[in-house]
């Protein structure tokens, strides 16, 4: 996969439980993932899955465990800060309603205080890249955007400004089959276009085994707060490490049997 | 019937500029009062959703504050503050403040949690946050609560004249003890115009703020 092996993230014994609860969430969690990557998180909800990327950009502090971007611990680091360069994207895509999409993507850069022509060519090359028209959408606001359209802007606005790492959570959960698939092939060619530059690492959130077989270049699969398998999706289908990963990869097949029965 | 219009044409002939002053007077009383209370309001408002655990007991005090009828307000807080403008002042901004207190609650709970976390999330400050994510999506539900004092402040400050604060009342409450219909119609129309005319403008500001919220 990648030649070069920069260590771009690095969970190291990583724990977090919530107030109450009687169980961690992530448990133990010892992972490292290399720049350039597409990392898919796949479990099923409780799975701790979300938990694990909001403690990456520090919207959770873990309990116990170091977690490093690029080898620096982001505990030493101003939480905004740390933020202001991870890209996040969500299910619900939380576009501000009240301001235009031109105005939405351009919220890190301004926080950042770019200068306005810098923003504005920025703005354009982003919705260009998540394949809006420029002309058409960017004076819109979001309620006049269809969910597909709102979360290419959700990528965009992630984008904004050229961040190293990539959060993602289920960003296409609430997106119908086709625009789904679309979505999915823009994303990886997103991430591949990034190759040759300024590579970006993704981590990619979901629940759907075919999302994250198809997107991941390396697939983590989690239950019950622990990482049951970390590797390739060939790897994780020929040798599933326990059996969870097993059962889950079964379910993926017995849908399959359904298709060939009825065509 | 048609003595009655002949009489309301008369009282304009002989006393415009009182009926303009008290006009005046009542526009100005209202004004004060609403800036007070969205100011109050609005503050208050903030602190109940920081402070969640005080929250039950701010709202609570202000809304026992709401039943005490104004007219009680006012006679007692002649014993406090003397009459005049500043008591009547005081009246009502125990009406107003409860509306926009309680909707600017309202509308600072009802912004999802997800919204505000995206917000940190791309990294803004708590003080980003509430200034470019929370308080905007407030805001339609808090000029709601700023629309209902509005009437009520209008309303009400007829019986500021009650005290010599001035305004509409006057004339209300002098067509009542002489006993002449057109005082009391004057009067009454006046009041209900200003209203009428303050939720129009507030409606327009309204729209303005959420066209975003128009579809294609």
């Amino acid at each position: 996969m990648t030649t070069n092996t920069t260590v771009a993230i690095e969970y190291q014994h990583v724990s977090k439980r919530f107030k109450g609860a009687n169980y961690d969430a992530v448990s133990d969690v010892n992972i490292s993932i290399n720049e350039g990557e597409f990392i898919t998180i796949l479990g099923s909800s409780g799975s701790g899955k979300t938990t694990l990327l909001k403690m990456t950009n520090r919207l959770y502090d873990p309990d116990t465990g170091k977690i490093l971007l690029f080898g620096e611990n982001i505990n030493d680091v101003d939480a905004v800060l740390v933020r202001r360069r991870i890209g996040y994207a969500i299910q619900q895509v939380g576009l501000l309603p009240h301001m235009t999409i031109a105005g939405n993507i351009a919220i890190v850069p301004k926080l950042l205080k770019w200068d306005k022509n810098r923003i504005e060519t920025r703005v354009h090359e982003l919705i260009t890249l998540v394949g809006l028209d420029p002309d058409e959408f960017l004076t819109r606001y979001p309620a006049q955007l269809s969910g597909g359209q709102q979360q290419r802007v959700g990528l965009a606005r992630a984008l904004a400004v050229d961040p190293k790492i990539m959060l993602l959570d289920e960003p296409f959960g609430a997106i119908d089959a086709i625009n789904r698939l679309n979505l999915q092939d823009e994303l990886k060619a997103i991430h591949k276009s990034f190759e040759d530059g300024l590579r970006k690492t993704f981590l990619f959130v979901t629940h759907d085994i075919n999302e994250a077989l198809k997107l991941g270049t390396r697939v983590i699969v989690m239950n019950e707060g622990q990482v049951c398998q970390f590797d390739t999706p060939e790897n994780i289908v020929k040798n599933p490490a326990d059996g969870f990963v097993e059962s889950l990869i079964r379910s993926c097949r017995e849908q399959e049997k359904l298709w060939e029965g009825l065509a | 019937m048609w003595e009655i219009w002949d009489n309301i044409i008369l009282y304009f002939e002989n006393n415009l500029d009182a009926y303009l002053s008290m006009l005046q007077q009542h526009v100005s009383i209202s004004l004060r009062v609403l800036a007070i209370s969205i100011l109050i309001g609005c503050f208050m408002g903030i602190l109940c959703v920081i402070f969640i655990k005080q929250q039950k007991w701010i709202i609570g005090l202000f809304q026992l504050l709401r039943i005490i009828p104004s007219l009680a307000v006012l006679v007692l807080s002649i014993r406090f503050l003397g009459i005049g403008m500043g008591p009547a002042i005081t009246a009502l901004s125990f009406l107003a403040i409860p509306p926009i207190l309680m909707n600017t609650v309202a509308g600072l709970e009802e912004v999802p949690f997800f919204m505000l976390e995206t917000a940190k999330g791309m990294g803004m400050t708590p003080l980003q946050v509430w200034l470019k994510v929370r308080l905007p999506l407030a805001f339609p539900m808090i000029l709601a609560g700023i629309k209902t004092a509005m009437v009520e402040i209008v309303a009400s400050a007829t019986i500021a004249a009650l005290i010599g604060a001035g305004g509409l009342g006057q004339i209300i409450f002098q067509g009542l003890s002489v006993r002449r219909t057109e005082l009391l119609l004057i009067g009454g129309f006046s009041v209900a115009f200003i209203s009428l005319f303050a939720v129009l403008l507030l409606d327009v500001i309204d729209r303005f703020f959420q066209r975003y919220k128009k579809g294609v």
